[in-house]
């Protein structure tokens, strides 16, 4: 299998920060803000790898920092601390010395970002299918008709009615919004793809398709994906291996069957005890 | 020549640690037995004995907390199943060892031919070829043919079990572990079972398998291994560590 | 110094900024040059950004032309000449393309091609082609920079879902030299191909968004399209898809300004530029001269009364 991301002691601290931030913060401290400098210490010291067409499951509460490595894994927050390199036809990446043009064309190109709130990756201003050309004219594709043919064929593929394609996203239910900015971002075929708590707040039955959906995908095109959320269903569902976090520090790896049966860490133990 | 066992355990122990109650629990203990390849291994003990702990340490759903689990691979190579990093063990799930649970894992509206088809697919076959292939074996396990399309989410206890054997027969691994296959069966699929193993032995399939019929045990079993309940009682967390 | 002693309104200072951000402009084809736009008799929005760039590079002895839609006559390209005229002694003026050095137009380029000894300065209002896709100005820099026009470009595509073809008339987003894209200002589409390999050095001014920027001579530009949805100008086809003519001139090849005529009520087409209409008139009088006396041989007594007549 083909390593597609390595991650190695990324840290991201808001505040001013001091000498003792990390080490008096984390799980065994039961808080992410420092004790002498208020400084929060959101993710310290994350690593992992992940191979073509895995699922990675990044799993934690509120608080526990699984958001912020993948945001500074997509450009959207630089990292305090930490390198993390991508691995993409025969070149390598590294991300965080990239300066911000290579970052964004890569991210635009070579990444699919899906947040938890449409707003943040849709436009909302022009129609779902004019979201996905906007994607397609970024990456040099200039001939109408196939832009068109190929916006229809994403939303087709994420069940969104073809008819619906040319009306705004603020028209669509909350899960129709989640499955453009799923046609959206695989419009340019990227072997890597962040989701951040897609499918939470969303009503059971939506969640369930679109999480079918996201798999059914992974398995024809073997994206590799980092899944983020809070919900132990997901991470059963979707993720081959997981990490969990807690207070900005990873606690437990493993793969997810093991991590869902066989907890090592005291607290692992209690999520999934209380899962309902 | 004698044949390599395409799996030997050797001293595999699990103890379970429980942080909240502050307790150990083990699980197995001292457990060693061979599997070879084209024969059927029968783990046999009362409950609690730590059976379908053995294949879940095999499987790598419990990590081991002692002993080696030497798995040969088709290419010839020998690894310790315990000392084996995720990665690999993905990889060896997906291409050479079967696991056939109590439960059936699926997405949530998969038609269950699609479901039986899955492994094959993930391994390189077409969709429709699969299909094809899994609709035999779904016929083979005696589940009606109106049932093939629709998701197992619906399905009584016993109609999941065979689309769980299914899934797990179809592709023909390595090594497949199987953790009471037969317990929600009726007499007819069982023996339908019991033939499908046969087939699987004459393939050069390795297995390791739990019974809740003795009667299975005598029928397709090649070797027998017997587990105890572990002596060692409940122990609080400070004294182990 | 007093306004006499001055040449061109401005002190020395200014225009020696104007010329440098201009020179950047041209350096940089299709950039924005931020300059510091000085304040002018006249308020803006009447064209101070391009009047700045007049009074900065002309010189004496030299003639100028202005236009407002193609007129010379118009209100705003009078005051601009008076004020012209009045702050640079020595120049000469003209109405006709064909004689001037330096042109200042408000949203048309005159239909005669121009010459590589001529300058055409446009007067700009917005001069930022994304400023409709995109509010902030850090932003649209960064877009710029990246050559990244991928959310004009969806502007198109959503034209092309709604009406079958794009439905910008003017301010027609155009690409200098492949990289930044520019508004070339409320020209019409028509005008939009005689920036692309022109003779002349175009240059473009916004007064009140303080930017100086320019397509330099032989340098492409290419109005933003799809492969398969091309650029189209206006056709001036009626309804029966007959090219329709200039009512003064008969010319069947430039663009026409659309009036209602006071007198009649009816609907009335003629040439844009005032100048062009001018020259073809004259030279079809010359030219029905010439073809009549050609004639003469054959129908003397005829064709005396249609010239006199």
């Amino acid at each position: 299998m083909d390593k597609v991301l390595k991650v190695r002691g990324l840290s991201k601290r808001y505040g001013k920060g001091c000498a003792t931030c990390f080490d008096k913060t984390g799980p065994d401290f039961d808080s992410n803000i420092c004790p002498d400098c208020g400084s929060v210490v959101a993710a310290h010291d994350v690593c992992f790898d992940l191979y073509a067409g895995e699922i990675l499951g990044i799993m934690g509460e509120s608080g526990s920092g699984k958001s912020t490595a993948v945001k500074c894994l997509y450009f959207d927050q630089e990292p305090t601390a930490g390198n993390a390199t991508f691995y993409d036809q025969g070149q390598q990446f590294d991300l965080f010395s990239l300066n911000k043009a290579q970052q964004r064309r890569l991210s635009n190109q070579r990444f699919g970002m899906v947040y938890q709130n449409p707003h943040l990756g849709l436009n909302f201003d022009i129609s779902a299918g004019g979201n996905i050309a906007e994607r397609l004219l970024m990456s040099d594709v200039d001939n109408y008709a196939q832009i068109r043919q190929r916006a229809t064929a994403l939303l087709s593929r994420t069940e969104v009615l073809p008819e619906r394609m040319d009306e705004l996203p603020k028209n669509f239910s909350g899960g129709m919004q989640q499955r453009v900015q799923i046609a959206k971002a695989l419009a340019t075929q990227p072997p890597l793809l962040f989701l951040d708590e897609v499918t939470t707040g969303l009503d059971l039955s939506v969640q369930a398709a679109i999480l079918d959906l996201i798999l059914e995908i992974q398995q024809q095109l073997q994206t590799a994906m980092i899944v983020v959320t809070h919900d132990l269903g997901v991470i059963r569902l979707l993720a081959d291996r997981t990490l969990v976090m807690k207070y900005g520090r990873v606690i437990e790896k493993g793969l997810t069957d093991q991590i869902l049966e066989d907890p090592q860490h005291a607290y692992t133990q209690r999520l999934v005890a209380s899962a309902l | 020549m004698k044949e390599k066992p395409v799996l030997q355990v050797r001293g595999y122990a699990k103890r379970f640690v429980l942080h909240e109650q502050g307790k150990v629990i083990p699980s197995s203990y001292d457990v060693n037995l061979d599997v070879y390849p084209g024969s059927l291994t029968a783990l046999i003990g009362p409950t609690g004995a730590g059976k379908s702990t053995v294949l879940k340490g095999i499987y790598r759903t419990y990590l081991p907390s002692d002993g080696e689990l030497l798995f040969t691979r088709e290419n010839g190579e020998t690894l310790d199943l315990a000392q084996a990093d995720e990665h690999q063990v993905l990889e060896l799930r997906r291409d050479e060892i079967g696991f056939v649970t109590q439960f059936l894992h699926f997405l949530p509206r998969q038609p269950s031919e699609d479901v039986v088809a899955q492994p094959l697919v993930q391994r390189g076959y077409r969709q429709q070829q699969a299909r094809k292939l899994a609709r035999d074996m779904l016929a083979a396990m005696n589940l009606p043919e109106r049932l093939w399309g629709i998701s197992p989410a619906t399905f009584s206890g016993g109609e999941k079990q065979r689309v769980n054997l299914a899934r797990g027969l179809i592709a023909k691994p390595r090594l497949l572990l199987l953790d009471e296959p037969t317990a929600s069966l009726d007499p007819k699929t069982t023996d339908r079972v019991v033939g499908l193993i046969e087939n699987l032995k004459h393939e050069g399939v390795a297995m390791l398998a739990i019974f809740h019929q003795p009667e299975l045990v005598t029928r397709i079993a090649d070797r027998v291994v017997e587990l105890e309940t572990p002596t060692l009682n409940e122990t609080l967390l400070e004294e182990i560590a | 110094m007093s306004m006499q002693e001055r040449f061109g309104f401005l002190d020395e200072y200014a225009k020696k900024e104007i010329r440098r951000s201009a020179l950047k402009a041209v350096a940089i084809p299709g950039y924005q040059v931020p300059y510091s736009s000085r304040e002018m008799p006249m308020g803006r929005g009447f064209g101070t950004g391009g009047l700045q760039l007049t009074l900065a590079l002309i010189g004496r002895g030299e003639t100028l032309k202005v236009i407002d839609q193609g007129s010379d006559d118009s209100v705003n390209a009078v005051n601009l000449r008076s004020f012209i005229e009045m702050t640079c002694p020595g120049i000469d003026t003209t109405t006709a393309t064909e004689e001037a050095d330096l042109i200042q137009s408000r949203h048309r380029i005159p239909e005669k091609p121009l010459r590589e000894d001529q300058l055409l300065i446009l007067q700009v209002p917005y001069p930022d082609a994304l400023v409709v896709v995109e509010a902030s100005e850090d932003k649209r820099k960064l877009l710029h920079g990246e050559g990244d026009y991928s959310r004009l470009l969806v502007k198109l595509y959503e034209d092309i879902v709604k009406f079958d073809e794009i439905t910008i008339s003017h301010r027609y987003p155009t690409r200098i030299d492949d990289h930044y894209v520019i508004d070339p200002s409320p020209i019409p589409r028509w005008d939009v191909p005689k920036l692309d390999n022109a003779k002349a050095l175009v240059l473009l001014g916004a007064g009140r968004e303080k930017k100086i920027y320019a397509v330099p001579p032989y340098t492409k530009a290419t109005p933003l399209a799809f492969e398969d949805v091309p650029f189209r100008v206006e056709d001036f086809n009626d309804e029966q898809g007959q090219r329709r003519a200039c009512a003064r001139c008969g010319c069947t090849t430039s663009f026409l300004d659309e009036y209602v005529d006071s007198t009649t009520g009816e609907t009335v087409y003629r040439c844009s530029d005032a100048d062009w209409c001018e020259e073809q008139e004259r030279t079809n009088t010359v030219a029905g001269r010439t073809l009549e006396r050609a004639e003469e041989p054959s129908s003397h007594s005829d064709t005396a009364e249609a010239v006199n007549g």
